[in-house]
């Protein structure tokens, strides 16, 4: 039985919100190509659609960038009603990034040692 | 008077991200622009609803409506692109870009400096009583044609492109997409066809690492203990250098602050990118599937594989309108049970006035970023907290049911629960966007040089 510890996505990955109307995209940057292929394997869309779930998005697309080493999320109705027309305080969103950087991924112990959070200079 | 077309590379810099950055940053871009023998200097200044609160300056005001920081913007660069061959190409004219050419004039007059030559961009603004109409019907809506604030179609690089072709010094544009501001300047630099895609996919992706102005480097990015990036009070903005193939590098001004690296432009590469493969603009449909960033030396990347597929039909409008008023009011719980009696202070308001509109309520401090309208977040348990500020906002179009907001939270004072303090409140029209696209055909763009207005 291979061990896996949890940990937050943060440690294997950065990520940056933008948006268009109602529409939140998050992009997932992982720090390397293992980290990648894990977050490829858990960051189904359905895992996202229900780590977002709160929200209620009309829709969740991945996109792939393997050259790049990262994902596209693409989350429909997550903003409240967007920049010109949410009551919130972060009409834009900006600060979910930080909520999918809190993800649980489950990560192999080995990799995990080696992920321990530290500066990418 | 067209200009010869070059296979140098072009250089083109971007001191500003959005209106309301800092006005500090062309100095370092312009400087470094002249040691490399000239250039373009971009500044991007409208968001979505910036375009809206620019048309309400200019009904109040016939001669205003452009960006209002402009004197700090060129002011100080002003001499300097006029005298080293940098073209100043811009979104600055936001709702009146006549205006802001006039105001460049006066700018170069009170300095001393030649009279510029200032193209003026127009056909994005869709306001006219029967463009209005058409607009209206098309995006299925009832609301009467009085409440609309600005109706502006987001136009491309043809005209700015044509501009440059034919001497300009300034190009003043109202709407036109973002990438738009650095792929016209790459057009009239290298002759590029405009519908060869593939140079249109890496011109437009060239700007789109620009237009966020820091968000590329180091702008945006820093996480401490992290993602480090150095002095970012003096954070400097980005140059690409793009090539004739197409192919282009990014770095950022001499002597300044942050960080360029393959990390920055990744998270900017994506930044508002939705599928990879169809990034709309009105020149190209571009496609970043296959798109490498490498770091090439300090505080510089090279990004490859950017192409292009035929350029969407249609234009995107966006439609901004009155729609009552934003209240927002806001009051502070400290030390023991202070979650608590924040929450319990929202339920008070929610019982008072939840009838009369919906409301919103944050407990700034516990929850109010990640939560959601229906707070179902905030159901799912609050996290400990002894420093929680209560937000609650609304949106009515009578005012006076608005401002009931701002009077049940200030009431909290004495009313509500022990030891709220610290109320502020603000109430603000209201302004909703509607979006669509249109034929290109209903869009007449061009170009014209403005004439000094001289006083």
């Amino acid at each position: 039985m291979s061990t896996t510890v949890k940990l937050a996505l943060y440690q294997l990955a950065h990520s940056r919100a933008g948006d268009k109307g109602n529409t939140s995209n998050i992009s997932v940057i992982a720090w390397d190509a293992e980290c990648y292929a894990l977050l490829v394997e858990q960051m189904t869309e359905a895992r996202v659609a229900q780590w977002f779930g709160y929200r209620h998005p009309k829709n969740v697309a991945r996109y792939l960038l393997p050259k790049l080493e990262a994902m596209n999320f693409v989350l429909e109705g997550i903003l409240d009603g967007g920049v010109n027309d949410a009551l919130n305080l972060d009409t834009h969103g900006k600060g979910l990034s930080f909520w999918m950087l809190d993800m649980p991924i489950d990560v192999p112990q080995a990799l995990a040692a080696r992920l321990a959070v530290k500066e990418y200079v | 008077m067209s200009k010869t077309k070059t296979d140098k590379p072009l250089y083109v810099g971007c001191a500003t991200g959005f209106s309301g950055d800092r006005t500090d940053g062309a100095g370092p871009v312009v400087d470094t622009l002249i040691a490399l023998g000239g250039g373009v200097l971009n500044f991007e200044t409208l968001a979505e609803r910036t375009l809206a609160l620019a048309q309400i300056e200019k009904r109040k005001n016939p001669q205003m409506g452009y960006e209002p920081l402009l004197d700090d913007l060129v002011g100080p660069v002003l001499q300097r692109c006029l005298e080293h061959n940098i073209q100043i190409v811009s979104n600055f004219g936001a709702a009146n870009p006549q205006a802001a050419a006039q105001r460049i004039f006066a700018l170069a007059r009170m300095q001393g400096l030649r009279v510029p030559r200032i193209a003026v961009v127009h056909g994005d603004d869709l306001t006219q009583p029967e463009q209005l109409k058409f607009l209206l019907k098309k995006l299925g809506t009832d609301i009467d044609p009085s409440r609309v604030v600005s109706a502006n179609a987001y136009i491309g690089a043809v005209e700015i492109a044509q501009a440059l072709n034919d001497g300009a010094d300034v190009v003043v544009t109202g709407r036109v997409s973002d990438p738009s501001l650095t792929l016209g300047p790459a057009i009239a630099h290298f002759g590029w066809a405009m519908d060869d895609w593939h140079k249109m996919g890496c011109g437009t992706m060239a700007g789109h690492m620009l237009e966020c102005g820091t968000q590329v480097s180091g702008g945006y990015y820093c996480v401490p203990g992290q993602k480090p990036v150095p002095d970012m009070h003096r954070i400097g903005f980005p140059i690409a250098e793009i090539r004739a193939d197409g192919s282009f590098s990014v770095f950022k001004a001499d002597n300044t602050g942050g960080r360029v690296d393959d990390r920055t432009g990744r998270e900017q590469i994506l930044y508002e990118v939705h599928d990879p493969a169809k990034y709309l603009t009105p020149d190209v449909t571009a496609d970043i599937t296959q798109v490498t960033i490498a770091s090439e030396g300090a505080d510089r990347i090279r990004i490859d594989g950017v192409t292009g597929h035929t350029r969407p039909a249609e234009l995107k409008v966006n439609v901004c309108y009155d729609n009552g008023y934003l209240a927002e009011a806001e009051i502070s719980y400290a030390g023991f049970q202070a979650r608590e009696r924040a929450a319990l202070a929202g339920e008070t308001v929610r019982k008072r006035i939840g009838h009369l509109l919906p409301l919103r309520i944050d407990l700034i401090g516990a929850i109010s970023i990640f939560g959601d309208d229906a707070g179902e977040l905030i159901r799912q348990g609050l996290p400990e907290s002894r420093d929680v500020r209560l937000r609650v906002a609304g949106v009515h179009l009578q005012k006076e049911i608005a401002e009931k907001i701002l009077r049940d939270v200030t009431s909290l004072y004495c009313c509500g629960p022990a030891g709220g303090g610290g109320v502020r409140t603000s109430l603000r029209p209201r302004l909703d966007t509607l979006s669509c696209t249109i034929p290109r055909e209903a869009v007449p763009c061009g170009y014209s040089f403005a004439q000094e207005q001289l006083p």
